[in-house]
């Protein structure tokens, strides 16, 4: 084993130790651990990652002195190791572009603790993404639940207290199913490791023992971590967190940590029940159905709000709505469209709060459509970040959306009747909603203000935030030009994933 | 002439409401309807002014405007007085039928479980057969619960124990009142301190007596079950609640002035962050050297002994602290906002 294989555990370790010591540092230098936490992540990752683009297969690595089905595992392969070197990236970028208003949210003697939440929050991704033990993910489900409502109540007014209230109720319903459902697996089947928990599932399917408990199981992990993500009946909690909490709170709470709960639920398909009883089970259809009504009605939603960052919120509803819809369908095309819209998605919908916040802060701290008329021109780049990251939600060739879009359409392809109308019906009439509410907002952000409004002088955006900025762009487009390489990681990935 | 809500009267909302208000028949409404168009027509428009035509126009049209607001000021009213009621019952009742099927269902579903301690249950493999033939010789703890979860599942329980600090650090967020930059406190610390020496009196002799006697007791319980967690029943969880308890009675019994000599904020930052990065970076050596296949040269003890166990009993004495320490501040911070 060489030095690469340890560097996922290397990733986490590091994650968790600067959470611990940052409660000790001072302000500045906590950001700074922070910053430099992520960046050493993303190198690990792109390191780990290159590893397992040369391995035929994943590798376990043992947690501890004693061998997997009795201590703790973490298990790497290339699909975990892209989604960590996404996730990294990704949160090194909205760091950079979203520390400097930190201050404007979070008080200064609270800003280490505000640090110490995103370093475990990063730790708790990592080990979602990695892990090979249903239980692990419970006990780092805990840590990131509590660490996503600290994030958010940092910014501490009446909107975010009621809009906390009502995550902390909807995410511990979630994880409360989720805990009885891996109870009551571990009592049918006695293993809590993936891969002997696959083989005693299909056991019990063949001998027909316990057939009505698995079914409860089944149903009662996937409401838990589908409540937990945010799909579509679900996603009651979702606008108000993303649209009161401090902005890059909400580029991290829905950018990366809403994708690791479906990770982790990809993973609880692929590895523990497997994907034919899925299919007998009919739970793919549920999602389905649910991601295509998300795809829709969140999008009609977000048309009617007047409130940008309101209106963003049910936006990512909807884009969570497409990986259950490419989840759904059950099919490998369908789940690697999937898995590649976490990451566009991700990537984008960060980007797109984020450069929200700037236009935001130069019409004056106003939210409505009418105060931002003129804002692309108040904070240009935040402007052309904006509409490029619109296009890739609305799906322009070039960048990230089109190519999810595309993939989706052929994967549904593959079927007959219903689900192939359905798909495509539901990808057109997304893309036309996606169309306008994002080409509303675009026109209004570049039209000349109607209103005699005094917009109050604000400081400029520092150039390595725009920098970053700008480089989200380009992994926008990067991800919508040169998809092919990933996409066969992807592919590759999935084949040696369960 | 402009056709603009000349209809105001024969809009179906209007003629709704006017049921609802007189009891009209469709017979009347049509009666009305036919007068009233009758009524328009009637005048000789070829003798009016175009003024007055227009007058009457704009008249009628903000009587129409006038009618319109307080009929949607009515429909809002019913909405957040009745209506809201209305929903809210509707809500609680399909919220109680959801909780009721799903205690039915959940219920149904554990009848199909194995039975609890049933020795042919699934529960009992080969996992459970070595933590229970082999921990001690592997682990070197008489306590298999203790060999479980500080060695072979640690990571597991370094999760845990990050979650307690993850906790403190969120309620640190939500409740710490701080002080200014000078270090002169805010109105709202002024108000709390205040409070807080209202609300809980502490001259108590009774009080004060015991906790002198129960105190000291309770902590070297506290202690005593976390230096014997590898070796009894306990740990670092159970002990460090129970030292927690007793820190929290001689706080009640004496107050913050004279708990603040033993026990700041420091005092909880620096034992919080020793204790956990001692735990992460312990294990993360004895991870390290686990999954890289290399002895990590730990001593095992004899089993039994109160030196035994390996690493457990310092990590149990990291978790102890964590915890105490955690419970402690959150007493604090929960009653006045600080320490």
């Amino acid at each position: 084993m060489s030095l690469v294989h340890n560097f996922p555990f290397f990733s986490i370790l590091l994650c968790m130790v600067a959470g611990i010591f940052s409660s000790m540092l001072k302000k500045e230098a906590a950001k700074w651990v922070t910053l430099s936490v992520s960046l050493g992540v993303l190198v690990l990752s792109a390191f780990t990652l290159h590893l397992t683009l040369g391995l035929d297969d994943n590798y376990p690595f043992m947690m501890g002195h004693v061998p997997a089905p009795w201590g703790n595992e973490i298990r790497i392969g290339r699909l975990e190791a892209l989604m960590a070197t996404g996730v990294s990236a990704v949160l090194f970028l909205s760091l950079i572009a979203g520390f400097y208003h930190a201050p404007a949210f979070v008080s200064e003697q609270k800003t280490n603790l505000y640090c110490i939440m995103v370093d475990l929050a990063l730790a708790a991704v990592l080990v979602l993404i990695y892990t090979n033990d249903l239980f692990t993910v419970y006990v780092f489900i805990e840590i990131m639940t509590i660490a996503s409502c600290a994030l958010v109540v940092v910014r501490q007014n009446g909107h975010t207290l009621v809009a906390i209230t009502r995550y902390m109720i909807m995410h511990l319903f979630g994880s409360g199913l989720l805990l009885l459902g891996i109870a009551m697996l571990y009592g049918i089947t006695g293993h809590l490791l993936m891969e002997p928990l696959g083989i005693a599932v299909r056991q019990l399917v063949l001998t027909g023992q316990y057939n009505g408990p698995l079914t409860v199981v089944i149903a009662l992990i996937t409401a838990g971590l589908a409540i937990k993500s945010a799909m579509f009946p679900f996603h009651g909690w979702a606008p108000d967190t993303y649209a009161f909490a401090p902005p890059l709170s909400s580029a991290i709470l829905s950018g990366i940590i809403s994708k690791a709960y479906i990770f982790v639920m990809i993973k609880f398909f692929y590895r523990v029940v497997g994907m034919e009883l899925i299919i007998s089970q009919q739970v793919h259809q549920f999602l389905f159905i649910c991601g295509v009504a998300g795809m829709i009605i969140a999008s009609v939603l977000a048309i009617s709000q007047r409130d940008i960052r309101r209106m963003i919120a049910y936006s990512s509803v909807a884009q969570i709505g497409y990986v259950y819809m490419g989840l759904g369908m059950g099919n490998t095309a369908g789940v690697e469209a999937a898995v590649f819209q976490m990451l566009v998605h991700a990537t984008v919908k960060s980007v797109l709060f984020l450069s929200t916040y700037e236009l935001i802060n130069v019409s004056g701290d106003r939210k409505r459509f009418r105060y931002l008329h003129g804002a692309g021109y108040r904070n240009v780049p935040a402007g052309i970040v904006f509409t490029f990251a619109a296009m890739s939600m609305v799906g322009i060739p070039f960048t990230g959306g089109f190519i999810v879009k595309l993939n989706l359409a052929i994967s549904g392809m593959a079927f007959g009747g219903w689900v192939r109308a359905l798909v495509l019906i539901a990808l057109a009439m997304s893309t036309l909603l996606n169309a306008v509410y994002f080409l509303h907002t675009v026109v209004s952000i570049y039209r000349r203000p109607t209103q005699e409004l005094v917009y109050p002088a604000v400081d400029p955006m520092p150039r390595y935030a725009a920098a970053a900025m700008l480089a989200s762009l380009l992994l926008i487009v990067y991800l919508g030009v040169g998809s092919e390489p990933i996409l066969q990681v992807i592919e590759t990935g999935l084949k040696t994933f369960s | 002439m402009s056709k603009r809500r000349s209809d105001w009267q024969t809009r179906p909302q209007a003629r709704i409401r006017k049921w609802f208000q007189q009891g009209f028949t469709a017979l009347d409404d049509e009666i009305i309807n036919q007068i009233s168009q009758q009524t328009i027509q009637q005048p000789e428009v070829s003798q009016m002014m175009e003024a007055q035509r227009e007058a009457m126009d704009t008249r009628r049209y903000e009587r129409s405007l006038a009618l319109e607001r307080l009929e949607r000021h009515e429909l809002q009213a019913w909405v957040r007085t009745r209506g809201r009621k209305a929903i809210g019952r509707v809500y609680v009742a399909l919220a109680l039928a959801m909780a009721v099927l799903m205690i039915f269902f959940l219920l149904e579903t554990v009848a199909h479980m194995p039975r609890f301690g049933d020795p042919n249950a699934p529960v009992t493999n080969e996992v459970t057969e070595r933590y229970i033939t082999r921990g001690v010789e592997e682990t070197g703890a008489v306590n298999i619960v203790a060999g479980m979860i500080l060695d072979y599942r640690a990571f597991d329980t370094l999760g845990e124990s990050t979650v307690l600090f993850i906790a403190a650090s969120a309620v640190l967020i939500l409740l710490r009142i701080d002080r200014r930059k000078d270090g002169t406190p805010v109105q709202e610390l002024i108000a709390a301190e205040s409070d807080d020496r209202h609300y809980e009196p502490r001259a108590d002799r009774i009080l004060q007596g015991s906790v002198m006697v129960l105190t000291p007791i309770i902590l070297l319980f506290g202690i005593y079950i976390i230096l014997n967690g590898h070796l009894s029943p306990g740990g670092g969880f159970s002990g460090g609640a129970i030292i927690s308890a007793g820190l929290i009675l001689y706080l009640d019994a004496f107050g913050f002035d004279k708990a603040g000599r033993f026990f700041t904020y420091k005092t909880f930052a620096w034992v919080s962050f020793f204790s956990l990065s001692f735990y992460a970076l312990a294990k993360a050596y004895s991870f390290y050297m686990g999954a890289n296949g290399l002895p990590s040269g730990i001593p095992l003890g004899t089993p039994g002994a109160i030196l035994s166990g390996g690493l457990i009993m310092p990590l149990n004495i990291a978790v102890g602290m964590v915890v105490s320490c955690t419970m402690y501040i959150f007493y604090a911070l929960f009653r006045k906002g600080g320490l």
